[in-house]
């Protein structure tokens, strides 16, 4: 079964000769239970995707649909409490003026959960943090910290699919590794579906069955984890990131 | 031939818990080579790429038994003498070109001032040796460019424009720190090739830093590894896969690779020992 379908999805800003068309008839599924990646470049479209299933965008045609539910244009208390997204950058997702404490309990109270206390303890242990980070404010987490905090936010609703918009570029590749791994587990855990916005290809390669890669709006390409292993790909840009992706390499300048 | 000679650096703030010591008793030389120096944020890399330029705002302190410059010794200089270093003997390309060029002046202006402020040239042959530069970081209209405001260009040509400011002057050593971590993978590789060939044709010496050990083992002659405030380990960049020193071991770890599939990445065990280890030697 499909956790997540997109089926000829496109999504604009602005009207008339402003109009930028951001995702132009973007198809694809995402069955249930299974880690999606979408890589590109900055301005492919990648997080738009995101941004319109969650009703951040309100300009939208084609269809989304999530379990069993067609999206329409307004997003309801269930829709948030079966999807939930983690932002790219955790300095700026989490207020400052908020402890880990607020923002946990604010997120379940929304969402009419009883015994809250208990609730938080267990969020904060399932992302690795102790209880004594309970009450601590974003400027005393390190990154890491900070989206582990940001992660079990989005952890609170019990969502069967979490959108991961780019959740590891702003760390360090050492706690990169930790977050990973840990969004490996919660993964096995809680059997959740991910869809994972990256443009690092070793990232999504280590994370995902499937990936789109994206290159101005549209969707170039779809691989398989194998695929990109083996550096499979038809499509030249597709071959230049996977190329990329092993660091400089001279034979490219001819591209320059 | 050595171009730059460092040793014993460390940089200082004051703070209410006492001295920190950003960088600490780092030593190195830099001959007519690819210098990378890696390592996570704060390991005081940047610092050290600052300290040199004598970039360093006080109450922030830089102390050096020796920092040469083709053996004149930049701590002894003055100020004024200093402002000659910066730009014409050293340069430095920085992570954002958003942030680093002026957004209210037209992009040739910008250059045709760094190249008159240190050479004294006459407008015309600034522009003329503007607009070759412009050439020579693979900007295929220099003309429109020249006119142009920042806001304008792309990150990928603003990075390029940076890059073309900075060596208008032929300074013999590029600092570049983080050139290519705010742009996407495809100008990536173009805006690392124009750095390249640039260093090679016009014998400079580069210190590269980043945080990326792909990019820097396979762009790099010479490795720098740092970890708060030292160097933990030197090795040549196509080595770096065999380092030894576990801070490198369990970086190189953590990585996601494409060709070698792992069901969990290894995570970096941090051992307080390594931030009172004595600073590795990267002088030749």
């Amino acid at each position: 079964m499909s956790r997540l379908i997109f089926n000829d999805l496109s999504v604009w800003f602005g009207e008339g000769p402003d109009r930028v068309d951001a995702v132009k008839h973007a198809t694809f599924e995402v069955p249930d239970g299974a880690s999606f990646g979408l890589v590109g470049e900055s301005g492919s479209g990648k997080s738009t995707i995101l941004r319109a299933l969650v009703g951040l965008v309100p300009t939208w045609s084609g269809e989304m649909i999530v379990g069993d539910q067609k999206l329409g244009k307004k997003r309801s208390k269930a829709f948030f409490k079966e999807v939930q997204m983690v932002f790219q950058d955790p300095y700026a997702s989490l207020h400052p003026r908020h402890s880990v404490d607020q923002v946990l309990s604010e997120t379940l109270r929304l969402h009419g959960f009883r015994g809250i206390d208990k609730r938080i303890e267990k969020l904060l242990d399932d992302v690795g943090l102790g209880p004594a980070f309970r009450f601590r404010y974003p400027h005393q987490l390190s990154g890491g910290q900070r989206q582990r905090v940001a992660i079990a936010r989005a952890l609170a609703p019990e969502p069967s699919v979490l959108l991961l918009d780019e959740p590891t570029s702003a760390l360090d590749v050492s706690v990169q590794a930790e977050v990973l791994n840990l969004l490996t587990d919660l993964r096995a855990e809680h059997k959740l579906t991910y869809l994972m916005v990256s443009h690092d290809l070793a990232v999504v390669a280590h994370m995902c069955e499937a990936t789109a890669v994206m290159e101005n709006g549209e969707i170039a390409e779809m691989l398989s984890v194998e695929d990109m292993r083996a550096m499979r790909s038809e499509n030249p840009y597709t071959q230049h990131l996977l190329r990329s992706a092993s660091g400089y390499n001279p034979s490219q300048e001819q591209m320059a | 031939m050595t171009l730059l000679d460092v040793e014993n650096l460390s940089v200082t703030f004051p703070t209410r818990q006492g001295e920190f010591e950003a960088v600490r008793g780092v030593s190195f030389t830099l001959g007519r080579e690819r210098l990378g120096i890696v390592g996570e944020s704060g390991s005081g890399k940047s610092m050290t790429g600052r300290a040199i330029l004598r970039l360093i705002r006080p109450p922030g302190r830089i102390k050096a038994d020796k920092l040469e410059l083709e053996g004149v010794d930049l701590l002894k200089l003055s100020e004024k003498a200093m402002q000659k270093v910066r730009g014409q003997k050293i340069s430095m390309v920085m992570q954002d070109p958003k942030f680093s060029l002026n957004p209210v002046m037209r992009i040739g202006e910008q250059i045709i001032e760094i190249y008159r402020f240190h050479t004294g040239a006459t407008k015309k042959a600034a522009y003329k040796k503007a607009m070759e530069m412009l050439e020579a970081v693979s900007i295929r209209d220099p003309e429109r460019v020249m006119r142009a405001y920042p806001h304008e260009m792309s990150s990928g040509m603003g990075q390029r424009i940076m890059i073309a400011m900075m060596l208008v002057t032929e300074p013999q050593i590029l600092i570049a720190d983080e050139p290519t971590s705010a742009l996407d993978v495809s100008v990536q590789t173009q805006v690392l090739s124009i750095i390249d060939r640039l260093v090679r044709e016009r014998g400079m010496g580069l210190i590269f830093i980043s945080h990326d050990l792909n990019l820097v083992a396979s762009f790099c002659d010479r490795v720098l590894i740092m970890y708060a405030g030292r160097i933990v380990e030197t090795c040549a960049a196509d080595k770096l896969n065999e380092a030894t020193h576990p801070y490198t071991r369990g970086l190189l770890g953590s990585l996601p690779r494409l060709n070698e599939p792992s069901k969990r990445l290894a995570v970096l065990d941090r051992n307080p020992d390594w931030e009172k280890e004595a600073s590795v030697s990267g002088r030749l």
